[in-house]
């Protein structure tokens, strides 16, 4: 059991973080606790602190909003949080679409759907251009374009304050895990994983190999959800460097020679 | 043999660049396309009531962020976020007063709440000694109309719901004493909404006695005409103020001013031109 702790313990402690988030959430709406208010996309910590999506705020700013300093400072908040420190964390350790695709991933192993399936091309750039659309798109409509269509807003808005039809697109993109392409949302698509993937290119947090350790079981890769981020397994040691990298641990945890590890990014000794 | 002698074509790498920017292109336009089709569809949802202090619906679809802390404030349960599949633009906050109207706090507490400004709280504040405070009587939520023909004091009977209901009562609703020619002997007590008081609220609305309600909130763009400039009102000092400074003689030139009327009615010049 306690090699099961062992095992899954980035996995349970981001299910933990990630339920935790909307239940607290969750509690401010329904049961008036005001520990944290609103949603993922703006929201106030312990009744002072605002938060707020930045990716949200640089959509509005494309439709031309002008905005109120209280979700301006929030969005600096998250934004220097993750750039700085946390890297794209807020795609496995917040985001509650995680959760779904998650499972769609566990089932298609289960299912041994890999080795069936036809393959659908879809390069891991796309999200690039999701992103660069949903800018220009903001600016046409003058509408923030994704936050009118994002399962990741409606399944937490919706866990907060009512599902609606909203049930339907989450199931999408669990189908569409599940049957089309393995991590075809969160890592092909999702414009808001695409904008952190490039705040991310300097964060701090990283996960870092030890490649003398290393015996080439290729575990690592097998679960990793963006293999190309760990181009450097078996080859040098050193940091995990992408911004695609979500710092979900999973690699950390099947790693059995202690050849992966969380640290903090090397900067100033760049052999280290 | 003939394969020999064709020119080998070179694919460079600029040619692969290109032609991969160029597809990206094509699928990006086709979904923009669908998907700004599905925003612009979205965004056009003109029967929605938002809560006090909102913005001109086009700047607010612009400035909510959907994070629903107004929601959270208001103490009644009065608002809701837009869910999928409400028809109404997903996320924003808005309320339906015949289920539950705005019971005008005077702490308007949705208001502070917001934190983008898309409730604005200068749109709900007055000025009070010289200071700022907020005045949920300022607020603009919609307009409440009635439809005459299902409204029962159009009919003679003593109703008076709506009127009674108002939380600025006499104000935005007005009473109306007029004879009732078909009984003889009675009087229509008619309501009669004031705009530029009404609120909003919808407490009208949820009071009328009527199956559907026949005074309901409508957004006030919605519920109101717009006279041009040009008609001033003759008896209304402050609208008659509008001519002040404007020259009366203003001298039309067309092609027939230009002779003196005596002159072009008494030529017959043109009138036998085809």
């Amino acid at each position: 059991m306690s090699n099961f702790f062992k095992n899954y313990r980035f996995l349970l402690l981001r299910r933990v973080s990630q339920l935790s988030i909307l239940f607290l959430y969750f509690a401010a709406n329904a049961y008036g606790w005001k520990i944290l208010q609103g949603n993922l996309s703006a929201s106030l910590l312990f009744k002072t602190i605002p938060l707020a999506d930045p990716f949200a705020l640089l959509q509005m700013f494309s439709a031309g909003a002008l905005l109120a300093s209280d979700v301006l400072i929030g969005g600096a908040i998250i934004f220097a949080f993750y750039a700085l420190f946390a890297g794209r964390a807020f795609c496995s350790w917040i985001c509650p679409i995680n959760i779904i695709t998650d499972s769609a991933n566990y089932l298609r192993k289960i299912l041994y759907l890999e080795g069936v399936e036809r393959k659908i091309w879809l390069g891991k750039s796309v999200r690039f251009w999701v992103l660069g659309l949903t800018l220009i798109l903001s600016f046409i409509t003058g509408i923030a374009a994704f936050e009118m269509v994002s399962p990741i807003s409606m399944l937490h808005r919706g866990i907060v304050f009512g599902m609606g039809m909203g049930v339907a697109a989450v199931t999408c993109i669990f189908l569409f895990d599940l049957f089309a392409v393995k991590n075809g949302w969160c890592g092909h698509i999702c414009p808001l994983g695409a904008f952190y993937s490039l705040s991310a290119k300097q964060s701090l947090l990283r996960v870092k190999h030890n490649q003398p350790n290393c015996t080439l079981c290729m575990q690592c890769k097998a679960v990793c959800p963006e293999k190309q981020v760990l181009d450097i397994i078996g080859k040098k040691s050193g940091d995990i460097v992408w911004g695609e990298c979500t710092n979900c641990g999973r690699c950390i945890e099947v790693c059995q020679d202690n050849a992966l590890a969380f640290g903090v990014r090397n900067y100033i000794n760049k052999n280290g | 043999m003939s394969n020999l002698n064709k020119k080998k074509i070179v694919i460079s790498d600029r040619r692969k660049f290109i032609s991969l920017m160029a597809q990206s292109i094509g699928l990006s336009a086709l979904g923009g396309m669908i998907w700004s089709g599905y925003l612009q569809e979205a965004k056009a949802s003109p029967l929605i009531l938002r809560p006090p202090g909102a913005l001109q619906e086009f700047d607010f679809l612009r400035a909510c962020i959907k994070c629903g802390q107004c929601v959270e404030a208001c103490p009644y349960d009065t608002l809701h976020l837009a869910k999928p599949g409400d028809n109404k633009p997903m996320g924003t906050p808005y309320f339906i007063p015949r289920q539950k109207p705005c019971y005008m706090c005077t702490d308007i507490p949705c208001v502070p709440a917001c934190p983008t400004g898309a409730l604005e709280a200068d749109k709900v504040s007055s000025l009070k000694d010289g200071q700022k405070v907020l005045d949920i009587e300022k607020a603009k939520m919609g307009l409440a109309v009635v439809d005459e023909e299902s409204c029962v004091a159009y009919w003679g009977i003593q109703c008076d719901a709506c009127y009674r209901a108002c939380p600025l009562l006499d104000e935005a609703i007005t009473l109306e004493y007029k004879r009732n020619a078909r009984t003889g002997k009675h009087a229509y007590l008619v309501p009669k909404v004031v705009s530029d008081i009404c609120t909003g609220c919808g407490m009208c609305e949820r009071a009328c006695i009527t199956k559907k309600a026949a005074i309901f909130v409508l957004p006030t763009a919605l519920a109101k005409g717009d006279i041009a400039d040009h008609y001033i009102k003759g008896w209304d000092k402050n609208d008659e103020s509008r001519l002040d400074g404007v020259s009366s003689d203003v001298t039309t030139k067309t092609k027939r001013s230009e002779l003196a009327p005596q002159d072009y009615l008494n030529s017959d010049k043109g009138i036998f031109d085809e």
